[in-house]
């Protein structure tokens, strides 16, 4: 499936500058998969060491939050649009 | 270089005066020249840690994509985000880090007993291992 994936902006500089990718992908995983082997500097900021989605990464399929579909496992369908957003979290020690 | 209006700045005091001792938290809307960044408004946000609001604090996506939204309305970016350190000092900890990305501005601040005092400016280097301080240069009035 042809997708597109909107790439947010404190990443964009991984990315070749770019605002968005499109890329061939039938699941969620598949797509980011894709994209950070085209741009393997994303990687670290999207992925914690132990290879899972960092906690503050949130992915939207076309507006709707991955955690109430299949989480990675969501399918695509030819058009979609994938969004990374980050939820911001922090504090004292 | 961050440039702050000094009204801004006084805003942001407010909410951390107003929110202590818990950790507040918002948005820093404006311009980003590359070396210089101007902010030109905000977004004060609900600190969403309800379990553990004076040593932490937490912005949802929908959020984010709220402050997104009302920056470029304005024909500006999301350059941003600064919070509180209820009695801590303005450094980054190192949760603060394990949560953030390169490229934006991370303002903390310092409340001392209820009383706004130190801030500082810090971007996270692109490795993610540390940060660097970027300078704040506090203006009296914001170009446009
Ligand atoms: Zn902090």
């Amino acid at each position: 499936m042809g997708v597109k994936v909107i790439i947010p902006t404190p990443l964009r500089q991984f990315a070749g500058k770019r605002e968005s990718v499109d890329l061939e992908a039938n699941t969620v995983a598949e797509a980011l998969g894709s994209l950070t082997s085209q741009f393997g500097e994303l990687k670290k900021h999207l992925y914690s060491d132990d290879g899972r989605l960092r906690s503050f990464v949130n992915v939207y399929v076309n507006d709707e939050d991955i955690r109430y579909l299949q989480k990675e496992k969501t399918t695509l369908q030819q058009g979609d649009t994938i969004s990374i957003v980050p939820s911001i979290a922090g504090g004292t020690e | 270089m961050l440039r702050v209006g000094e009204a801004l700045i006084e805003k942001i005091h407010e909410h951390g005066a107003r929110d202590y001792p818990n950790e507040c938290c918002g948005a820093l809307l404006g311009n980003d020249e590359g070396a210089n960044r101007t902010v030109l408004g905000l977004v004060p946000l609900v600190n969403q840690r309800n379990d553990s609001p004076r040593n932490r604090f937490s912005i949802t996506a929908d959020d984010v994509r709220l402050a997104e939204k009302e920056a470029s309305a304005k024909g500006w970016e999301l350059i941003g985000w600064y919070h509180s350190h209820p009695d801590s000092p303005a450094r980054p900890s190192e949760f603060d880090r394990e949560h953030a990305w390169p490229w934006y501005s991370y303002i903390i601040f310092q409340v001392e007993k209820g009383e706004p005092r130190e801030m500082r400016s810090w971007r996270l280097d692109d490795d993610r291992v540390k940060y660097q301080e970027e300078g704040i240069e506090f203006i009296s009035s914001v170009p446009r």
